[in-house]
């Protein structure tokens, strides 16, 4: 990729849209989980302490990752118009409907029932509490709707016409019931309840090794396997049908995740492992499982699909000349790293249920898979990266898929100002990622009663119920 | 009223209500250090807009998203052609947002200071530079022929930027004061500290307003297209200000706060006002001729319609809501009683 004002500004979206979904995946699924326990919270009156520590550990956690995600999220919002304004004139008459509704419909409620929430504490009755945290889980929600509706669009643009270079408005029905937009969705909700899961499981997994708040740890276990079930088959299924569904309105992006330069034999194999050349439009190597392409595409034992060569081909034809072939390397290790992780994860998820089935204290007891569970924290966040580049990188040249390309859409900034600012904010993002990572693991790590420095002293802090109050006397620093 | 200058009204409003909200936290944040001397005595200045400052600044993603439905060419135009100015604002908000959740995370003065740091840097940085946009805003930029903005990060630091940055920043921080009057107890040395600043920042502001509105009519001659009616803002913005010293001096906190907000809401309006009655988005510096009108950065009015909808839905929902936020939270804060169950 060379490095002019489209690669860096590219580069730049690229970053700040990773590095803001590491957060907010984890915020959209962990909003759901802690609505969750705080309704058990407080429908349980014999199990009321148990599942009010619950929800104030996680919900520190919570805290400390929301504020990043929220912040990244300005960022998202201005980007388009810095380093997009072509774009952002070509598209604004639908895009930015999304856009605005994300705001009005989910931000100002997160934004504001995160404070009633969490500082309500001693203001507000238990039913508006509870309300509070439902309201944010929904608003997460909503909010992940809205700006995977807009990525839709871009994929698959409905419901417009062109006019004068711009995209008009002519359906916002078809918008709205974009089938692209809706797989999208599933898959982004699945993939968000999976990453909430998994870090539920491991942190509850991290204390049960050490036999600390068993009451607590064994009831978050469960809760968090269920959603990572329900996440990792929500996101297998959905990806599933996002492959086969690309393989007709994506057909590049399709053949690229399989790299397949010419069109395949029917059946089709599936390529496990490819050496690919991208220049001679070739691969040198690659191991082939036989049928299992077809299988993939088609539901089917036979079928066969278009490789890169003939569709440039056909792009050409439509779109005028050009190379429309993305960068395939990215695309097919991605997706394979994508694929095999969330494989991993499911088996993982059904492997805690069956445990769970077979004896319910076994759960807690199987050493090996708590064990097993700590070390699969960091994957769901690895298949995200992975997928957003199968997605996004697949789509490449275009910007909305067959009517612009990203170097239609670039603003006219310089490459100086664009560089100036990349490097000023991949600054603070490794700095805000490694913070988040290090606060997480010490909070995480000292558990719902060892209260440690860090927690004693955490603002906005929890008031754990096993303890009272923690009153904070003011001391003079200056002293 | 078509819905074209609907929608421009709107784009005021969620801006003004931007500067009004996100002001005073700015401002409070910005005034800590010159205020505390203890660390419960910072702990209760930060408890005066902790359950507020996240709802206060989703009114600028706001502006930006409606914007980008309503009018996409200007939304372009705007935050691409001052680039380096909104990625400075962005870097402050980032830190200044994370610094709320992170400063009392470690127990360690130098990550206490750390924090406090950016906290400060992050509100003066965007005080100062919204004031920027704001004046650019009037004054136009190098707008071509295709819409695009030419010209590098220097000239968009002309003096009536800089005024506006300046007025921007101290009127933010005579509101942040203002706002610490209705929330500190008033038996607290930190109250009658946060009110003897508000009588120095409010001279200052007043001063720079003053030069501002000065500079707009003499140098810049911004104004020129002002009709009667117009004239009434920027004098109103004026005399807000200047009520605000007799409010404080009467021991009228609430007039005083009322009145700061007042002139942050005519001196937001006086901007839009300078742009509608030219009948522009953005002015151009190169060619009148390339100047954004009003119209033609549009959206298609079945995007405003939608819009329309959507605004009027959700608009009164959300200021419903907020309003309830700011109800639940109205107790005045007290640094020695500072507990953290509390929520500060």
């Amino acid at each position: 990729m060379d490095m002019d004002v489209v690669g860096l500004s590219r580069f730049q979206f690229a970053s700040t849209s990773i590095f803001h979904f590491f957060f907010v995946s984890l915020t959209v699924g962990l909003a759901f989980l802690i609505a969750v326990m705080e309704t058990i919270a407080y429908l349980r009156q014999d199990r009321r302490a148990v599942y009010e520590n619950m929800t104030n550990f996680f919900g520190h956690l919570f805290l400390i990752n929301f504020a990043v995600g929220v912040v990244t999220g300005i960022v998202q919002e201005f980007q388009f118009g810095m380093n997009w304004s072509e774009y952002s004139r070509f598209v604004g008459n639908i895009f930015g409907v999304p856009l605005a509704l994300e705001v009005l419909m989910a931000f100002f409620l997160e934004s504001t029932f995160i404070g009633l929430w969490w500082f309500g504490k001693d203001r507000l009755r238990p039913w508006m509490r509870l309300g509070s945290i439902w309201l944010v889980a929904i608003g997460t929600q909503i909010s992940a709707f809205w700006i995977v509706l807009a990525n839709g669009w871009m994929h698959h643009p409905v419901g417009y016409e062109v006019v004068n270079g711009q995209a008009l408005l002519t359906s916002f029905t078809a918008v709205v019931f974009n089938y692209k937009a809706w797989l999208y969705f599933a898959h982004v909700q699945g993939s968000a309840w999976t990453v909430a899961g998994f870090f539920v499981l491991a942190i509850s997994a991290y204390h049960l090794l050490r036999g600390r708040d068993v009451e607590v740890y064994s009831r978050s276990l469960r809760i968090a396997l269920v959603f990572a079930a329900v996440g990792t088959v929500f996101s297998a299924t959905s990806g599933h049908r996002e492959a086969q569904v690309a393989r007709y309105d994506q057909p590049m992006k399709f053949a690229a995740m399989e790299a397949q330069w010419e069109t395949s034999a029917s059946p089709a194999p599936w390529s496990l492992v490819a050496n690919i050349d991208q220049e001679n439009r070739r691969n040198t190597f690659s191991i082939e499982i036989p049928y299992l392409g077809s299988l993939l595409a088609y539901n089917s034992l036979t079928g066969r699909y278009e490789g890169m060569n003939q569709l440039n081909e056909e792009y050409r034809a439509r779109y005028g000349p050009g190379d429309y072939v993305p960068p395939v390397a990215w695309v097919y290790w991605s997706f394979r790293i994508m694929v095999g992780i969330g494989s991993l994860l499911l088996l993982a998820a059904f492997t805690g249920l069956f445990l769970w089935w077979r004896k319910r204290a076994a759960l807690n007891e199987t050493r090996w898979y708590l064990r097993a569970l700590l070390l699969l924290l960091p994957l769901p966040w690895i298949a995200n990266f992975t997928g957003w580049m199968v997605t996004e990188m697949g789509r490449q040249p275009f910007m909305v898929y067959g009517l612009l390309t990203v170097r239609e859409g670039v603003s006219a900034n310089t490459a100086g100002e664009v560089l100036a600012g990349l490097v000023g904010l991949w600054v603070v993002y490794l700095a805000l990622i490694g913070l988040d990572i290090y606060l997480l693991t010490v909070t995480a790590r000292a558990g719902v009663h060892a209260k440690p420095e860090a927690q004693i002293l955490a603002a906005p802090a929890p008031s754990y119920a096993a303890e009272g109050p923690a009153g904070f006397q003011g001391y003079d620093r200056r002293e | 009223m078509d819905l074209v200058t609907l929608w421009f009204w709107l784009i005021a409003l969620t801006f003004t209500l931007y500067f009004f909200l996100e002001g005073f936290d700015f401002g409070v944040d910005i005034l800590r250090p010159l205020l505390a001397r203890t660390e419960a005595e910072e702990r209760a200045l930060t408890g005066t807009i902790g359950p507020f400052w996240d709802g206060n600044e989703v009114w600028v993603i706001a502006a930006a998203g409606l914007m980008f439905s309503t009018f996409p060419t200007w939304y372009g135009a705007l935050f691409s052609g001052m680039y380096p100015v909104f990625v400075i604002i962005l870097l402050a908000l980032l830190l200044r947002g994370v610094s709320f959740e992170y400063r009392n995370q470690v127990d360690q003065q130098r990550w206490r200071d750390f924090w406090d740091w950016m906290s400060f840097l992050g509100s003066v940085v965007p005080s100062f530079l919204w004031g920027v946009v704001m004046a650019k805003l009037i004054e136009g930029l190098a707008v071509n022929g295709s819409a695009r903005v030419e010209g590098g990060f220097l000239d968009l630091f002309t003096p009536f930027s800089f005024i506006g940055g300046l007025a921007t920043l101290l009127l933010f921080m005579l509101h942040g004061a203002n706002f610490l009057l209705l929330r500190l107890h008033k038996d607290t040395r930190l109250y009658a500290r946060a009110r003897a600043a508000a009588l120095l920042w409010g001279a200052l502001a007043t001063v720079a307003i003053l030069a501002f509105v000065v500079m707009g009519y003499v140098t810049e001659r911004l104004f020129a297209s002002f009709g009667v009616l117009p004239w009434l803002f920027p004098l109103a913005a004026a005399v807000t200000l200047a009520s605000i010293w007799f409010s404080l001096s009467r021991r009228l906190d609430t007039l005083a706060f009322t009145m700061s907000g007042l002139t942050i809401v005519f001196s937001t309006v006086t901007v839009f006002i300078a742009l509608f009655t030219r009948g522009v988005v953005l002015p151009s510096t190169l060619d009148p001729a390339n100047s954004l009108t009003l119209t033609e950065s549009a959206s298609q009015p079945y995007t405003l319609v939608l819009m329309t909808w959507v605004g009027g839905i959700f608009l009164p929902l959300i200021i419903g809501y907020q309003i309830w936020n700011y109800y639940v939270f109205r107790e005045r804060i007290r640094p020695d009683e500072g507990g953290l169950d509390r929520g500060y």
